[in-house]
């Protein structure tokens, strides 16, 4: 494990490619870069010794080598591009409609490819296992390649000195030689770097003039900002940092928020719904064409309680108002780190149903009426006169399996009713059975009839309910990131040199992007001087 | 007039005067080296550009007087926006790198694009309560600035690659490109076939059933492809050879699958048109008019577009995109296939960057790249929605 | 000197290595975890308080100790949960001697529907019902039916999805009798 001691007297550490005070090049390094001999010199990381390319003892060695190139770097990159892809091929199973079994769903809809991806998991693609593992591949790339690199590239940015070896100053892209300089012409030369920004470092009249250092440091801190959203993506997974559920909320009911542990009731005070006019002058084609009904508006008018003091669930808590508020799409309502958001609805469940007993040939003959609150439904009404409703059966969903009528949910979308009536002239009972649309009356004996009076509908309002305290991470994540690219890309790292040569100079360039720039700069520097314009020895064309 | 007329004709006058710009950066081809960044006609091009480009500024604003919104909310507004942002980026790349010729690539690839824009229903449109938030105005406009700027990228690498891929002998490289140009050519033709029936007033009706609706879908082109189990309503028609797949998911799946069949069968009668009269590749063709282009010059373009737009780009498909659908959605991230193809791109252009740290893949290769790319972008612009379902249907 | 830097090389990419496989690890495996912390076999049962609906009485689970409870989650609307109720008051009485206690929590919204069902099935064991759903929120109940056994000591002994038959129902009273240990 050898220092290399180079000419100047520079001690650089093993695996240096190019001298890090004066550039020029280890013989026995040239490898690295791929340099060859005659052509040009490979300056990035400015031919410094990345550790990872020299010890390979230990596993641990090897592993850190492995992630430490930038080609395994850049295929992690494209197997994720390519797995992304691939999960957007079909719908990923949480846009398939969930009331379906997945496998079926895949293989009905997308035949025998969609069953194969069902069975390699892609319908869960980005929550699979081998996914994350790919994507935190990455992040171990994103660090080790960085640790590897700006440790190295910063020592020798230090170490850099004016004096420049020869075959560095030859072998750059852009050079240029002189063979007779005045000193007026350097001291203008100087003054004009001076008015490009170039900060100006001189050795026994060799100068070395330098802007914009600092854009090289853009990748690694974008890099920190990758490092720190991959960060935010894994403390994700941890229930009190993310919180992500549902609750439906009828129209004047109070209801616990899932997942708040019981702490937190809402009330839907009322859910709106506005469309927009289709006689609106401006849009009235463009609502013409989506059938008339182009929604403006969804709001809820909610109310936030938070329970007093200790209640044992199931009791009935003590509330307390804690916020007011309306909810529209791009406008949740947000209490102690909380939020709720408008995501859906549903119109016209029924609230209640008025009815009223006739008898059953004249229905102008009220003999009473009552109303069936499915809020709070009674299992008797009385009415007038000693006639009186027994609610004998209650449906609130109404379907009919095999003959045998029952509700299919807990929600009033289809009520049915088998209602017994009682009076002072009806022998026994007489027994209505009451559908939307329908009185069917078994039997066919009734004297009298229930008739439906009148319906209160009411809303139902989907609200997400989020708490998401990994927020700032990201954000973070984000705004280092972005610091980072507009650091590395908006700006360049440029370097000029010149070297005192007998009577003349020798002029070399280098940048780590924009060489067109850079030649400007050049044309703007060396202008009214009797220095040659450096030549491109690129020959790409 | 109204605010909307003047839109309408502040758009067409832009249109104009981008085609006649275009021609005077076309003039400009024989001028030699440093000639051509002082070559009178080049100052005209941009001059005109400039010009065409605040036209097209001034039918943004007054649209979105008409509108109440920035129009930026459908397939029409948003494509032309697009339009509008790859002139503004060439014109930022022109200002620094002076080359004319990259007028001639990147002003018709903007013409196209505005061409491909109105031939979607222009009329305004009211917003959806999702679509109610200034992040609208944000995202979209900050993700359609950072694609065009990459864009340019395209069309600098066009140039590379006519002017670079050898045309001696018939080769995938040569087809490729020749391949690239066809699909210009089949944007062409839908343009050509679009307007030519909408003049016609064609129209045929179909009829079918999703999820227990009855749907119908308007054709304004004969049906080649009927949508997924439809009956045609309209009589006296063609009727269709076959049906598209179930597996279709978009809006209207079936029609748009029936204009993408006419756009590629049009662009391939018109490019073979052009190999008929020009005898030879249209690649080809061109490439000697390029004989005095630096190609190290259009290299190092085509890697700073990518510099310039990759950081636009995150910062407005990525996180403007996460923020607006962390406000709307309450997730910023969902794995919506738009969402997935921003970030397959944003994969895309990192891993251009990073290749570019090695030597070998300077000049040609980093052409194609740049190609691909736009392919990617154009893919996720476009056929997002013909064929992946998602919350961006919209646009 | 070399010997000392190469032994802090190791050290320090080890522990990098490290720290950044052991992230990997922690997100695969948080990764496949249940979203929610789910009332488990094992765990303490949370204490609730509900109304019997066949009956005056209120329940409160913490209580029950001293009792083994089958504590049952279901809905008149839920046909597997009406297979599984013969059986419950086939066995109740039996059981009740032997110092078991059944507790069916109805997820219906409405009390009339529960106290018909009753009626219909002749239930004698006590339904209480879970007006606000906040009882159902605390043991985050999925589908129904949906069964915990929990012993004497109010530990959760199991947990069963989906309806059950008799001769599983009585096996896993066997589990919870008091008096055992």
């Amino acid at each position: 494990m050898n220092k290399i001691k180079c000419e100047c007297g520079h001690i650089n550490p093993e695996g240096t490619v190019l001298c890090e005070a004066c550039g020029k090049p280890v013989e026995k390094n040239q490898h690295i870069d791929g340099n060859d001999k005659g052509k040009l010199l490979n300056m990035r990381y400015d031919g410094s010794a990345r550790r990872s390319q020299t010890y390979n003892k230990t596993v641990i060695d090897k592993v850190w080598n492995f992630f430490s190139s930038v080609k395994v770097g850049v295929w992690l990159i494209v197997l994720a591009l390519i797995a992304s892809a691939v999960g957007t091929i079909f719908p990923q199973e949480m846009y398939i409609p969930p009331t379906v079994e997945p496998a079926q769903y895949y293989r009905d809809e997308y035949g025998i490819f969609g069953q194969l991806y069902y069975q390699l998991g892609f319908h869960n693609l980005y929550g699979s296992w081998w996914y994350i593992l790919l994507i935190a591949l990455i992040g171990v790339s994103l660090v080790i390649c960085s640790i590897d690199r700006v440790v190295p590239l910063h020592r020798a940015l230090k170490n850099q000195r004016p004096k420049r070896h020869e075959v560095f100053i030859k072998r750059q892209r852009l050079f240029g030689q002189t063979e007779r300089v005045s000193n007026t012409d350097m001291e203008a030369v100087k003054e004009n770097l001076k008015k490009k920004n170039y900060k100006i470092y001189e050795d026994h009249g060799h100068i070395l003039a330098e802007k914009n250092r600092f854009s090289r440091w853009g990748p690694y801190v974008n890099h920190i900002g990758l490092i720190i959203i991959l960060i935010g993506a894994i403390v994700r997974f941890f229930p009190f940092m993310y919180v992500d559920t549902y609750v439906w909320v009828r129209e004047g009911e109070t209801v616990v928020i899932p997942e708040t542990e019981q702490q937190y009731y809402i009330e839907n005070k009322d859910f709106i719904l506005e469309l927009y006019d289709p006689n609106d002058e401006r849009f009235s084609e463009a609502i013409q064409q989506e059938g008339g009904m182009v929604p403006k508006n969804f709001q809820t008018n909610a109310v936030v309680y938070q329970v007093k003091g200790d209640t044992v669930p199931g009791s009935e808590p003590e509330l307390e108002k804690i916020k007011e508020g309306e909810i529209r799409v791009n406008e949740p309502l947000k209490f102690n780190g909380f939020a709720l958001y408008q995501s859906d609805y549903q119109l016209n469940e029924f609230k209640s149903m008025s009815f009223k007993l006739h008898p059953k040939n004249n229905a102008e003959d009220v003999i009473g009426a009552f109303t069936f609150d499915m809020t709070d439904p009674k299992q008797e009404y009385l009415l007038e006169n000693g006639y009186r409703i027994v609610v004998d059966q209650y449906f609130p969903d109404l379907e009919i399996d095999n003959g045998e009528p029952k509700s299919k949910s807990n929600y009033p979308r289809n009520p049915a009713f088998i209602f017994f009536v009682y009076g002072p002239d009806i022998e026994d009972r007489e027994v209505s059975f009451l559908t939307i649309g329908a009185n069917i009356n078994p039997g066919n004996q009734n004297q009298y009839k229930l008739s439906l009076a009148g319906v209160e509908m009411r809303d139902v309002t989907g609200l997400a309910v989020k708490k998401d305290r990994t927020l700032p991470i990201f954000a973070v994540g984000a705004i280092i990131f972005m610091i980072g690219v507009v650091q590395g890309m908006y700006w360049q790292h440029r370097r000029i040199w010149i070297h005192p040569k007998d009577d003349g100079v020798w002029i070399a360039g280098h940048t780590n992007k924009n060489w067109y720039g850079l030649k400007r700069d050049f044309e703007s520097i060396l202008d009214r001087t009797s220095i040659n314009p450096p030549e491109d020895q690129q020959e790409l064309s | 007039m109204d605010f909307y007329t003047i839109s309408s004709n502040l758009l067409y006058t832009a249109f104009v005067i981008y085609l006649v710009a275009t021609f005077f950066f076309g003039a400009t081809i024989r001028a030699k080296g440093s000639a051509q960044r002082t070559s009178r006609a080049g100052t005209i091009g941009i001059v005109l550009t400039t010009i065409g480009f605040l036209a097209q500024t001034g039918y943004f604003i007054t649209r979105w007087i008409a509108s109440g919104h920035a129009p930026v909310s459908n397939l029409f507004e948003f494509t032309t926006f697009f339009g509008m942002m790859l002139v503004f980026a060439f014109i930022i790349i022109y200002f620094i790198y002076r080359l004319n010729i990259l007028g001639l690539f990147a002003l018709p690839v903007a013409l196209i694009v505005i061409g491909y824009a109105s031939m979607f229903p222009r009329e305004l449109s009211p917003l959806i309560p999702a679509l109610k938030t200034h992040w609208l105005y944000i995202h979209v406009t900050t993700a359609a600035l950072g694609e065009a700027i990459l864009a340019v990228s395209f069309a600098a690498g066009l140039i590379y690659l006519i002017k670079k891929v050898d045309q001696s002998s018939f080769n995938v490289k040569t087809f490729s490109l020749e391949f690239v140009l066809y699909m210009i050519f089949a944007t062409l033709g839908f343009i050509l076939v679009t307007t030519t029936f909408n003049a016609m007033d064609y129209q045929v009706t179909f009829e079918y059933e999703k999820e227990g609706e009855l749907l119908t879908s308007e054709y304004h082109l004969p049906a080649i492809v009927a949508p997924y189990d439809s009956e045609m309503v309209t009589e006296d028609r063609f009727s269709p050879l076959f049906e598209a797949p179930s597996w279709m998911e978009g809006q209207e799946a079936g029609r748009k699958f029936n204009t993408f069949i006419w756009s590629l069968m049009a662009g391939l009668a018109l490019h073979l048109l052009m190999l008929l009269i020009l005898r030879k590749r249209v690649a080809k063709a061109i490439q000697p008019l390029l004989s005095r282009v630096n190609l190290d010059l259009v290299d190092e373009i085509i890697y700073r577009s990518v510099a310039i737009g990759f950081p636009v780009f995150t910062l407005g498909a990525l996180i403007f995109a996460a923020i607006w659908a962390q406000v709307a959605w309450n997730r910023f991230w969902g794995w919506d296939p738009k969402e997935v193809w921003a970030l397959i791109t944003w994969f895309f252009y990192a891993a251009f960057l990073h290749l570019r740290l090695s030597r070998g893949w300077h000049g040609e290769k980093s052409a194609w790249l740049a190609v691909i790319g736009f392919a990617i972008i154009m893919f996720n612009l476009i056929a997002v929605n013909l064929v992946l379902f998602g919350l961006h249907s919209y646009a | 000197m070399n010997a000392d830097r190469k032994k802090k090389r190791f050290v320090f990419r080890a522990i990098v290595l490290f720290v950044l496989i052991a992230a990997v690890i922690v997100t695969l495996v948080s990764s496949f975890m249940e979203d929610n912390p789910v009332v488990k076999a094992g765990d303490m049962a949370p204490n609730f308080v509900l109304k019997q609906v066949n009956g005056d009485q209120t329940f409160e689970l913490h209580k029950l100790r001293g009792k083994g409870v089958m504590l049952n989650f279901w809905a008149t609307y839920c046909d597997p949960c009406k297979e599984e109720m013969p059986y419950m008051e086939q066995l109740y009485p039996e059981y009740k001697e032997k110092g078991i206690e059944i507790l069916a929590v109805s997820l219906d919204t409405t009390e009339l529907v529960v106290k018909n069902f009753i009626d219909d099935y002749d239930l004698t064991f006590p339904v209480v019902h879970d007006k606000r759903g906040d009882v159902m929120d605390l043991y985050k109940i999925g589908p129904i039916p949906t069964t915990y056994f929990i012993n004497p000591e109010g530990e959760v002994v199991r947990v069963v999805k989906g309806p059950l038959t008799l001769n599983r129902l009585e096996a896993y009273f066997q589990e919870i009798l008091p008096g055992q240990n």
